[in-house]
């Protein structure tokens, strides 16, 4: 039996892109375009089996071995930091990850920051590099409206357009780190699959160097 | 019968002690306690920074420990001109980095300290390539060289902030964040370049040595690169040059790490199994004169192996009732295992287990089979 290449693919419309480009470095895997609720797509001809995790999730598959592969936006790795290769940026799902916080607000350096984040280690490490006393809330989601209802100062998110923010009232004050799509590897997958994932790595590149 | 009885991983830690005995080895014991002092001086040496304490009956705060590399420096003095040479199996005590709870590791290891020289490294990697090779034949030991990696880092002007993070890119392949980063740092683009070729070199050591040399000539000096080659040459003519890999992800804290490191991985097992290296600049911490190699082999990874092997099913079932006569029930058994089965005595089939035969004694005191599907 042929040994089958696992790759993790975030749900949702960054995952589509990705399998995209996969598909046009030619491991393409037609069963995924069924529209059914099944999570996993394997081509045995092609040797890659698919599937569809929550974002978060990916780089803990990717970590433990589950999936060779995977990809992953850079927030999730720098939260979490998942001892595992970054082998690519895809160059996709780009934003930015950044302070908000209502228009008319002004920093107290003598008080304690409130800061409500999802992405806790982001915010203190941020924070520490800049010698700033915070106060960590970590929220879930919606963190957009921490601020307004007074819960938090400022709020630490991913910022694309930016319209959520200005939908409620808020706006970037400083920008943390620019975010996105990274194509990552287990390490000992790595060893033992390297021709077939540095060819996919390949391929992936080239289709990023066209794009710019 | 030992194969049948013992797990996995008792049958690695079996191998193991025969082989580093076979180079002279000697084991080395220690208890499960030793003073928390210890750690908190070289935290940044210990694989996760959580150690659990307690405060000793003289009310000196002791560790469960977490280590045994520092116990062995500590305790093994400096013996002008020679090397000792140590293995140990022992428990350590850690958490797991994603904030799990304290868990007992088993570890098997070696350390091999004093006049370190080519033969001590070389002697070092063979044991740490045959561990390999007795927890499965599918393995493969990356090898690296941080002196290589400080001076090329030096010799392509990489800012001395920026080191750290160069050597983190490193470690994660990751060439395009390295780029980037040194871009912004005004690093040269030939220079970026080298490092980036370097950081993607992964391959056997003829090959890996080659590009390496073909790469940084003129720029840093050979001496290590010489180094790494005589070394491995002894490990090619064992014949292993197949699981040998030049990669230079394996990072090691430069504070504790001076030259070769190296890290194993099997086939199937997520994260390396096999972890080492020469770290000299650790014995000048504690204030000694010598040096010392070594690896350590984290069995816990390898639990999911040989899963396979464990018959689901149990040999053979006894069943008894009431007034049975006890010296019979026991002939029984002892007729049973002379079969060569292994024999569970109950009243009544356990729920959860599954039997490949069932007897039954019955009220004549006979020995009635009741063969299980």
């Amino acid at each position: 039996m042929k040994t089958m290449l696992n790759v993790a693919l975030p749900k949702g419309r960054l995952g589509e892109k990705v399998y995209a480009m996969f598909e046009k470095a030619g491991f393409e895997c037609p069963a995924i375009h069924e529209n059914n609720r099944k999570l996993i797509f394997e081509n045995p001809e092609k040797g890659v089996r698919y599937f569809w995790v929550k974002p978060s999730d990916v780089a803990i598959y990717v970590e433990r071995g589950a999936a060779d592969i995977g990809v992953a936006g850079k927030d999730i790795l720098l939260e979490y930091e998942p001892d595992i290769y970054e082998l690519l940026d895809l160059d996709i799902g780009k934003c930015r990850m950044a302070v908000a916080a209502k228009s008319d607000f002004c920093d107290d350096p003598a008080r304690t920051l409130r800061v409500a984040t999802k992405f806790t280690n982001i915010a203190q490490d941020f924070y520490t590099s800049k010698g700033r006393e915070i106060d960590i809330i970590h929220l879930n989601g919606s963190i957009e409206i921490a601020p307004i209802l007074g819960l938090s100062d400022v709020i630490v998110d991913i910022v694309e357009t930016g319209t959520t923010l200005k939908e409620n009232s808020l706006e970037v004050i400083e920008s943390i780190v620019p975010i996105s799509a990274r194509l990552i590897a287990n390490k000992s997958s790595y060893k033992f699959k390297y021709d077939l994932i540095e060819r996919i790595k390949s391929e992936l590149s080239a289709q990023t160097e066209e794009k710019k | 019968m030992n194969d049948i009885i013992l797990d996995f991983d008792e049958r690695v830690v079996f191998a193991l002690r025969g082989l580093y005995e076979q180079y002279g080895y000697s084991q080395y014991k220690m208890s499960k306690f030793e003073e928390y002092d210890l750690y908190v001086r070289n935290k940044d040496f210990l694989v996760s920074d959580s150690i659990i304490t307690f405060t000793d009956t003289n009310g000196r705060l002791m560790a469960l420990k977490p280590d045994v590399t520092l116990s062995i420096i500590k305790n093994t003095a400096l013996e002008e001109g020679s090397v000792q040479k140590v293995y140990y199996n022992e428990n350590v005590y850690r958490a797991s980095k994603a904030g799990g709870s304290f868990k007992e590791i088993m570890q098997v290891g070696l350390e091999c300290i004093g006049a370190i020289d080519d033969y001590c490294i070389a002697e070092v990697l063979l044991l740490a390539a045959s561990s390999l090779r007795s927890i499965s034949k599918s393995c493969v030991l990356d090898i690296s060289h941080l002196g290589i990696l400080s001076l090329l880092m030096e010799k392509c002007a990489v800012p001395q902030h920026l080191q750290k993070a160069v050597l983190k890119c490193v470690s994660e392949k990751n060439t395009h964040e390295l780029a980037r980063m040194c871009m912004s740092e005004g690093v040269s683009e030939r220079n970026i370049e080298i490092l980036k070729q370097v950081t993607e070199i992964s391959g056997s050591p003829k090959t890996a040595i080659l590009r390496l040399r073909e790469l940084t000539a003129g720029i840093i000096g050979q001496e290590s690169i010489n180094e790494l080659e005589r070394i491995l040459s002894m490990l090619e003519a064992e014949g292993l040059g197949d699981m040998l890999r030049i990669d230079f992800s394996v990072v090691s804290d430069i504070s504790y790490y001076n030259g070769i490191v190296f890290k194993g991985f099997v086939e199937g097992v997520p994260a390396g199994v096999l972890s080492g290296g020469q770290y000299d600049r650790l014995l000048k911490k504690m204030h000694r004169t010598d040096g010392a190699i070594g690896f350590a082999v984290y069995l816990d990874l390898l639990e999911r192996m040989g899963e396979n092997e464990k018959a689901n099913k149990l040999d053979a079932l006894l069943l008894y009732g009431d007034n049975v006569d006890v010296t019979a029930l026991h002939a029984a058994v002892k007729q049973l295992q002379s079969q060569g089965l292994k024999v569970l005595v109950q009243k009544s089939k356990p729920q959860k287990s599954g039997f490949r035969y069932i007897y039954k004694i019955n009220e004549k005191g006979e020995l009635v089979n009741e063969n299980d599907a």
